[in-house]
């Protein structure tokens, strides 16, 4: 129950997008079709669930006060917690690399679609929030780092996928010219922040 | 022969290229125009649309929008000058990688610095702090600006960029702390006499969404005021 709990929280209590705002640049530079958005949401979601565990066990056996001390008994003092953000964006970096490589790979529509987007996913900052999250968040174990890793990117992507799918229906609509593109997709974003707060308080 | 031909013409070409260098003022109007661009027509934030995370969610207060402004100028000046310098030494394919390690290191002293100096605020601002490294502004500017100009003229970009970032930020977080808790910089500005009148603080301002919406507002009225900014579609 706790598991689904978490799920259930990160994707829509504690939405990357609207509660906190991260990776608002690519959120607002890929959201003009679906299609793409899709693509992008799918490899953020990816990313998310690898890199939030794996930044986990390296913050539990490495980087925090006390945990080399698994080495031997004199490492036990040392506190290595100011590398942690160095180490947990290394991590991402080479994870976006390899998901670049694969979408290369195999999709190579979806791979021009998303073009600079990609490599940027590494400093798309829903990956590393999501890292640094986890650190405060003091899990108990790698699942729930995944459950978490996961349902935060799922939130990201319904974020991104309903945020591209108004974007398509409002470009027929007559905004004041000043506020074309950017400017009603902030707004709009604000007020769907605001309907995703009718989520909080919800515990299953 | 032919060598000495050779060794002749490496050694004029660097005379020609520092004359040309020297001939360029320190800020000539071509320097100023990257340091002034960003505030108003490149505006990192309204037009690049880079950096908007931390842009919104620490605007609550001023004081840790200005703390964040200072920071983040900190760490564009320095790695935009480290990657400018080293700007013919990485290789194409791993230059984020190298940008990355740059600007992690850069961050890692700022939060050590607000640590020891600020703690407060270091405390408020969390994670964004950290949160530096994956800016888009830092990067944006790495990739577009410091791999293909000098470190001078990048460390202008960087200023400029970020002072742009910082302006918005604390136009944001001035409206949001005035209007959501009637005070600025912590001290209350609105008189008491306005709420025994009946005035309240809108709470709405405090939350997050609100902050998307008053950025929607200024790009808004940028945008009418400087007609060339509209987008076609």
């Amino acid at each position: 129950m706790d598991y689904v709990n978490l799920f259930v929280k990160s994707i829509f209590i504690e939405n990357m997008v609207f509660a906190y705002f991260f990776g608002m640049c690519s959120y607002l530079a890929v959201s003009k079709t679906v299609k793409t958005a899709v693509g992008l949401g799918a490899a953020v979601i990816f990313v998310l669930a690898i890199t939030v565990p794996i930044n986990f066990l390296l913050d539990e056996y490495v980087l925090q006060p006390g945990a080399l001390k698994w080495l031997g008994a004199e490492y036990a003092e040392i506190d290595l917690s100011f590398l942690s953000f160095i180490m947990f964006i290394a991590v991402i970096a080479s994870m976006v690399q390899l998901v670049e490589m694969i979408v290369e790979k195999f999709a190579p529509a979806l791979y021009g679609a998303l073009g600079i987007f990609l490599p940027l996913i590494a400093v798309n900052c829903a990956i590393l929030g999501g890292s640094l999250f986890m650190q405060q968040k003091d899990f108990g174990g790698v699942s729930e780092s995944l459950v978490y890793g996961l349902g935060s990117g799922i939130g990201w992507f319904l974020a991104i996928v309903a945020i591209a799918a108004i974007r398509e229906k409002i470009a027929y609509s007559n905004v004041p010219a000043p506020l074309k593109g950017l400017g009603i997709t902030f707004i709009i974003t604000g007020l769907m922040a605001l309907g995703f707060m009718s989520f909080m308080g919800i515990k299953l | 022969m032919a060598d000495n031909k050779k060794t002749k013409e490496t050694q004029e070409k660097p005379v020609v290229l520092f004359v040309a260098e020297e001939k360029e003022p320190l800020f000539s109007k071509k320097n100023r125009k990257l340091l002034s661009d960003p505030l108003n027509d490149d505006n990192p934030i309204t037009v690049q649309v880079l950096g908007i995370c931390s842009a919104l969610a620490i605007t609550v207060q001023l004081k840790p929008a200005l703390v964040m402004s200072i920071s983040v100028m900190a760490v564009m000046a320095a790695s935009n000058v480290i990657i400018s310098l080293l700007r013919n030494l990485i290789p194409n394919r791993i230059r984020i990688i190298v940008q990355l390690v740059v600007v992690a290191s850069m961050v890692i002293l700022v939060d050590q610095v607000l640590r020891a100096y600020a703690y407060d605020v270091s405390k408020e601002l969390s994670i964004f702090v950290g949160l530096i490294i994956t800016n888009c502004i830092v990067m944006g500017r790495l990739e577009a600006f410091a791999l293909g100009n000098g470190p001078w003229k990048s460390f202008l970009d960087g200023i400029g960029n970020a002072a742009g970032y910082g302006f918005i930020l604390i136009l944001v977080a001035f409206f949001r702390e005035l209007l959501g808790s009637g005070t600025l910089f912590g001290f209350q500005v609105i008189p008491d006499a306005a709420y025994e009148a009946g005035y309240t603080n809108n709470g709405l301002m405090l939350l997050s969404p609100m902050a998307l919406i008053v950025v929607g507002l200024i790009i808004w009225i940028q945008r009418s005021r400087n007609r060339k900014l509209i987008e076609k579609n």
